[in-house]
């Protein structure tokens, strides 16, 4: 006899029927407002407005918005260098972001961050960090942190696939697991680290997250491209951390429409043009959402429109922002190194702390 | 005074701090129930228990990267590396995450977390144990770098550098944990950034730090003993914030500097005093400045020949000799 398998339907699970129209329209923007922002970045990058690399989020918002959607006042993120979708969906504003881009005083970091490096603490957002898997360490000990402190809470800790084959995101899983710390590691898995496919950089049966069986933590996976799906599963794994004090690793699976950094010109050589289009056509997490919306009656085309154009009139005005933002002083490159120093306390007047 | 062990004196530093600020927390590998690897939290883990004293598995990278995740949030981790030289597997977290996170953050996030233990030869364990990477990590601006030589020193020292805000690198040396100097019964701290002047002198500087002011002073002692040399003797303390006015005070005085440190000498910290000599007291030289360093090769395991690797005070003699 043959049996259907259906789908789980995401969008009745008990986190998004809570949901109101008007969240849901909330993630609609927030997913515009990641994509015109980079798109916007995008445009000035090749028009030579800033240095450095440039790691492109679009075509894996829903991963972003969906995950920090649930996120209550303990609960943390922290991520690697391709840090602008979590960035704005923390609620740090496009100028502060776009000026950080631009390499200027403005920025989240004073401009001495950089694409890779976004920081807002006061939203809980830890960054931003460079080198790959080096923020595995960190978000345990945000967990261990909160643990420490007494409060309920979860340290939700964003990585690649590229990632999962660096030491110390194996050592983090271990004293997750032996200390019952609260962390969530989400593997964004994006199936390219950055020139090399999934199956050519990572051994495994059916996923990345099943390695975590071995450290005894729960794992799953997740397609990332439904936003009722990231909600669902992101949830599970914040009660697991708030309830039970106990990790997990979620693998979502979604897809970058650009290359590892807009650097990266191989990456229509490493993977085919009719793989990208197939993506944006079928998988394109926007999308998808907007049918989805469109389908529940929640959205229509004109305020689909609205949106579009809102989020895009914010891109554009975060560039003009940045372009008329000042550069940050020389004086400034010494500042920030030390916190003694720069609030000129007794430790900071004592002994030579520079020495050009 | 009470006369304590150089560990006696970190333990009771540790033991005021957790008392002094409940976000102070001790971790590392074997700190806890095993009492220490080289005992210096002895009885810490049964005064203070499981959530102050924590014993890690053998991880450094991880280990030592929560500790400064921990720090963001506002704790205040000591974390004890076994040796300083397992700091490599660990450099990323130390160097990035430690070492910029203020400074990529713009000043929005501090990190104020001590790393701690024995960065010393000497103890024929062989190259890979035997490293002094006060230098290399001196050279991270974010970084402080603290080499203590004694037990007074090690106490002081290790307060300020569990309140200061800023990551400190804590140099400790095994065979010092054993030595015993006079430390006062009443609370004290000493400054990072502060040398100490260990020993009067008239006619030439000895300027070094960790166990080689030690030696320093040893030969200082041969050197008035045997040669009618006086030597004036500045132990360092701290690398980094480094006390510059007192070492052109005492080359200003004695207008003679032998620089002593157990390190290698390629760009070792004593290169870095060195160029500061020459650009600040040249005219108050009246001899080239001089070096002594590890002999330049990994740390031989040979126990009869490990000694001579590293500074003797017959060395340091020697090389003042040739000044006059």
């Amino acid at each position: 006899m043959e049996q259907t398998v259906t789908a789980p339907d995401f969008a009745s699970s008990p986190i998004n029927q809570s949901l109101r129209p008007e969240d849901k329209l909330r993630f609609l923007r927030e997913m515009l407002r990641i994509r015109h922002f980079e798109q916007a970045a995008l445009k000035q990058y090749s028009a030579g407005k800033m240095g450095g690399f440039l790691h492109l989020y679009i075509g894996q918002e829903s991963v972003a918005v969906g995950t920090v959607s649930l996120m209550g006042s303990h609960d943390h993120v922290i991520t690697a260098y391709r840090d602008h979708g979590h960035a704005l969906a923390v609620g740090m504003s496009m100028n502060e972001c776009m000026a950080e881009l631009f390499g200027k005083v403005t920025g989240c970091s004073k401009g001495k961050g950089g694409s890779m490096h976004f920081f807002a603490p006061d939203k809980n957002y830890w960054g931003g960090h460079g080198i790959v898997g080096g923020q595995t360490p960190l978000g345990l000990g945000l967990a261990y942190g909160l643990k420490y402190k007494g409060l309920k809470g979860a340290a939700l800790c964003f990585m690649g696939d590229g990632a999962v084959n660096q030491g110390c995101f194996y050592e983090s899983l271990n004293l997750a697991s032996l200390w019952d710390l609260p962390v969530v590691y989400i593997i964004e898995n994006n199936q390219y680290s950055m020139g090399t496919s999934l199956e050519r950089s990572s051994a495994f049966r059916t996923c990345l997250a099943e390695r975590a069986a071995g450290f005894a933590i729960d794992w799953d996976t997740c397609n990332g491209e439904d936003l009722y799906e990231v909600r669902a599963k992101a949830q599970v794994a914040l009660d697991r951390a708030h309830g039970q004090s106990r990790p997990t690793v979620l693998e979502i699976e979604t897809y970058r429409y650009y290359g590892h950094s807009v650097a990266d010109a191989k990456h229509k050589i490493y993977r085919s043009e009719e793989e990208i289009e197939r993506y944006k056509q079928d998988h394109d997490p926007i999308r998808l959402w907007k049918a989805r919306l469109l389908t529940e009656g929640v959205l229509t085309e004109e305020k689909y429109e609205e949106l579009d154009q809102a989020s895009r009139t914010e891109a554009n005005e975060s560039v003009q922002f940045a372009e008329e933002s000042p550069i940050p002083s020389d004086e400034s490159i010494t500042e920030d190194v030390y916190f003694e120093v720069d609030r000129q306390t007794t430790a900071g007047r004592t002994g030579r702390h520079f020495f050009n | 005074m009470a006369l304590i062990t150089y560990r006696e004196a970190l333990r009771h530093a540790l033991a005021e701090e957790i008392q002094r600020d409940e976000n102070v927390v001790i971790l590392g590998e074997e700190v806890a129930e095993y009492d220490g690897a080289y005992k210096v939290t002895e009885g810490l883990w049964k005064k203070f228990g499981d959530k102050r004293v924590c014993d890690t598995p053998i991880s450094e990278a991880a280990f030592i990267g929560m500790g400064i995740g921990a720090s963001m949030l506002g704790l205040r981790p000591v974390m004890e590396l076994m040796f300083w030289s397992f700091a490599t597997v660990a450099w990323d977290q130390i160097v990035n995450n430690a070492g910029f996170v203020r400074y990529m953050s713009g000043g929005l996030i501090n990190c104020p977390i001590v790393i701690r233990g024995p960065a010393n030869g000497g103890t024929n364990v062989g190259a890979t144990h035997s490293h002094t990477p006060e230098n290399m990590l001196a050279n991270i601006p974010g970084l402080k770098v603290v080499c203590p030589a004694t037990a007074y020193d090690a106490k002081g020292l290790l307060k300020s550098a569990i309140r200061d805000n800023d990551p400190v690198m804590f140099m400790e040396n095994t065979l010092l944990y054993g030595e015993k100097w006079e430390v006062p019964e009443e609370e004290y701290v000493i400054p990072l950034g502060v040398a100490d002047l260990k020993r009067e002198g008239t006619d030439v500087s000895l300027i070094a730090h960790g166990r080689a002011a030690l030696t320093a002073l040893k030969a200082a002692e041969l050197l008035a003993a045997e040669h009618d040399i006086s030597a004036e003797v500045l132990d360092l303390r701290s690398i980094r914030p480094l006390d510059e006015e007192a070492i052109l005070r005492t080359v200003r005085k004695t207008h003679r500097a032998v620089l002593i440190e157990e390190n290698k000498p390629f760009c070792g910290v004593d290169a870095q005093i060195s160029s500061l000599l020459m650009e600040k007291a040249f005219d108050d030289l009246d001899a080239p400045v001089l070096r002594i360093s590890a002999i330049d090769a990994p740390a031989i395991y040979s126990p009869k020949v490990e000694v001579k690797q590293l500074p003797r005070p017959t060395d340091v003699v020697a090389k003042v000799l040739s000044l006059f």
